[in-house]
């Protein structure tokens, strides 16, 4: 019992990470149809720069919301210089992004160096949670809660703000939504940032469970193209539905059969894209 | 990367002249360097190129009494790549020498080309046991260690000194991971322990969550085998889940490289290596203020482990008179080579080209405000075969996921 209790709980906190960067991902396909390749790489550079303001005394939420506007601005001129051209242009853009993310992962190496370095979560959740039987990281319960209330602001803001009408206007019919006088392209802008942001603070909050290395970006990608499939592109519950799944079946797949621990969260996926090819809570095209 | 251009570009310059073979005796000695200096194992690249620098900063560039050019090859830590730079090296850039790599995958797929063109390599950090057991090259010389060299004492100083008796074992699901275990296991269960549990976990793992699960809690101690950031999120993790069995771990988990970036989580841990940046002798003292004053931080057995190599190169080229045109009689000659005074101790090589060395027993320590692995016993001129016969050792198969079978998993 104790194990399953901890590996669920294992899994919900590596879930809420992978929502972090799975959020901006179907975000940003959703409505503009850009596959972001970049999105790890954005996790990655948020999370080495959040360990710079950490070494220099910057308290780590503080952290956390700065490296996020770095990465923000960074993914913005990204976007306006080359990537807006291409929005309808899913294969350009692909290869654009891939580019971009072996750029970034290089020029981390080239800035950070190869040392793996990890991060320390923040000294008042550092210490572990007793639950009955259960020693649990109070840092990983935090990222739980935290992941869980993004996930809700983000709902709020797609389902009762004026952006979020456009976005989904955008989503469903982008060229109705043109033709109705509604300038998109401002939401495009908005989405992008978002999605960035999102990722260079989540790398900073998901730093103390991944640490920051060479190479994270490539390891979580798979992953985040997973939880997208099972959740339904362009559907924000779907990422964050998606998020947990991918969380839950990694973690229980490792724990119980560690022999196929390589490919057990695909399993999940070929499920879905065999019996559901628009993902859970995605919408037929 | 300036100063890959500054050895790089006097050989572009000069490449109008006539093309001359360079492995004769007279004449500059050119050096294939092979590492990977970009990619997931960047960080302890930089220690093996600053030990194999600072050698040759020292002897005023010279080995074997040669001048030396050097040629670096970016392996980026994959085979292909490794065997494409190989290939530069010795057919462009006319090395006569190989020198590297880091990774065992790299290494293992240089060996036929190595075979090929009659090219000597030294391996100072490449520890797959095979290429000094079971599949010898006989144009290789390997400075380094075997994977399981360290860890059959460990197995027996878990047992004996220690007192463990019941232990669980966790690493890398590749080579390494299961060649390292496979020698402690193979040790601590002739000594008369148990293994409950082995545990293997990807390669790429950075969440150990699952696996920490599944380790038995009623168990002396837990062996591990890790390196680089998947050795610190391990350690970080261990703790933060409320683990609280001892630690015993293959050295390279607290190697220097990464031992600060652990921080308190490593404090503790029990591990054993052929090299500690805190050994306590003249020949280290002297190498590791050398390296400090160059680099500014302290060696780790990577940065050792080149600087020996380049000893190694540098003594067995001298016994050769600087001669380098019989490939085979020059690897002979470094096989019979022994350095009394390198910074690990004493080292000779077997018949199978592989270090007979000590092997320390270390402690992660906080000592004047750092980490450090404090040596805390030495097992004297420890050879690849621990005390088995070479004929006995080689009639097993090579330490694997299932060899040696562990006596006590299910059992539990």
């Amino acid at each position: 019992m104790t194990f399953y209790a901890q590996n669920a709980l294992n899994g919900l906190a590596y879930g809420s990470l992978l929502f972090m960067i799975a959020a901006g991902f179907t975000l940003i396909f959703g409505l503009m149809r850009i596959v972001n390749i970049a999105q790890t790489a954005f996790f990655l550079i948020g999370a080495y720069i959040g360990l710079m303001l950490l070494h220099a005394g910057v308290p780590f939420w503080i952290a956390a919301a700065l490296a996020g506007a770095a990465v923000m601005a960074a993914g913005l001129l990204i976007y306006r210089v080359f990537l807006h051209r291409y929005h309808a242009d899913e294969l350009t853009a692909l290869l654009l992004t891939l580019g971009f993310a072996l750029m970034l992962d290089d020029l981390a190496l080239a800035a950070w160096g190869g040392d793996p370095q990890s991060v320390p979560p923040p000294p008042a959740f550092a210490s572990s949670v007793q639950l009955g039987p259960l020693v649990f990281p109070a840092y990983w319960l935090t990222l739980i809660v935290l992941s869980a209330l993004v996930a809700a602001g983000l709902r709020l803001l797609e389902r009762r703000t004026m952006l979020g009408a456009v976005i989904r206007a955008g989503v469903d019919d982008e060229e109705m939504t043109r033709g109705l006088g509604i300038n998109i392209d401002r939401a495009f802008y908005v989405v992008f940032a978002l999605g960035a942001f999102l990722a260079g603070a989540g790398g900073v909050l998901g730093s103390p469970i991944t640490g920051a290395y060479p190479g994270l970006d490539g390891d979580l990608l798979p992953l985040a193209f997973a939880v997208i499939i099972i959740g339904g592109i362009g559907s924000l519950e779907g990422a964050y539905v998606g998020s947990l799944i991918i969380g839950l079946v990694s973690t229980f797949g490792k724990a119980l059969f560690p022999e196929l621990s390589y490919f057990t969260i695909f399993v999940p996926v070929a499920a879905i894209m065999a019996l559901r090819p628009q993902g859970l809570l995605g919408r037929k095209r | 990367m300036r100063w890959v251009v500054a050895l790089i570009l006097p050989l572009l310059i000069g490449a109008s002249g006539p093309a001359w073979s360079a492995s004769g005796a007279g004449g500059t000695l050119r050096v294939g360097v092979l590492i990977p200096e970009t990619g997931y194992l960047a960080a302890p690249a930089r220690f093996m190129r600053e030990g194999y620098m600072l050698y040759l900063a020292q002897h005023g560039n010279k080995l074997g009494g040669r001048d030396v050019q050097t040629f670096i090859g970016d392996t980026a830590g994959n085979p292909s790549t490794g065997l494409t730079q190989a290939r530069r090296l010795v057919e462009q850039d006319g090395a006569s020498v190989l020198f590297g790599p880091l990774s065992a995958a790299v290494g293992s797929a240089l060996v036929p080309y190595i075979g090929e063109h009659k090219v000597p390599a030294i391996y100072p950090i490449v520890s797959a046991d095979d290429l000094t057991q079971r599949r010898t090259s006989p144009y290789i010389v390997r400075t380094g260690w075997t994977s399981s060299q360290t860890t059959q004492p460990l197995g027996d100083y878990a047992y004996k000194t220690l007192r463990y008796r019941r232990v669980a074992t966790i690493a890398y699901d590749f080579e390494f991971g299961w060649q390292s275990i496979g020698g402690f296991v193979q040790t601590f269960q002739q000594d008369g322990g148990t293994v409950l549990k082995e545990t293997w976990t990807p390669q790429t793992t950075n969440d150990f969550s699952p696996y920490l699960s599944q380790i038995p809690r009623n168990v002396d101690a837990v062996v591990c085998s890790f390196s680089g950031s998947t050795a610190i999120n391990f350690f970080r993790q261990y703790k933060a889940f409320g683990l609280t069995m001892p630690l015993v771990c293959q050295g390279n988990a607290t190697d220097e490289s990464t031992l600060a970036a652990t921080g308190p989580a490593a404090i503790g841990v029990v591990t054993a290596l052929h090299y500690s940046a805190a050994l306590d002798t003249p020949a280290n003292k002297a190498f590791v203020a050398a390296y400090q004053k160059a680099y500014g931080h302290v060696p780790s057995y990577y940065a050792e482990g080149t600087y020996v190599g380049a000893m190694a190169l540098d003594r067995g080229l001298a016994a050769m008179h600087g001669d380098l045109s019989d490939p085979l009689a020059f690897v002979r000659a470094l096989r019979r080579l022994s350095i009394p005074d390198a910074p690990r101790g004493a080292i000779t090589l077997d018949s199978y080209g592989n270090p007979v060395e000590n092997v320390y027993i270390r402690r992660v320590e906080q000592t004047g405000g750092a980490l450090a692995n404090v040596v805390i016993h030495t097992y004297p001129g420890v050879s690849q075969f621990w005390t088995y016969r070479p004929q006995q050792f080689l009639a097993h198969p090579v330490y694997s996921r299932t060899y040696p079978p562990c006596n006590g998993c299910g059992a539990h």
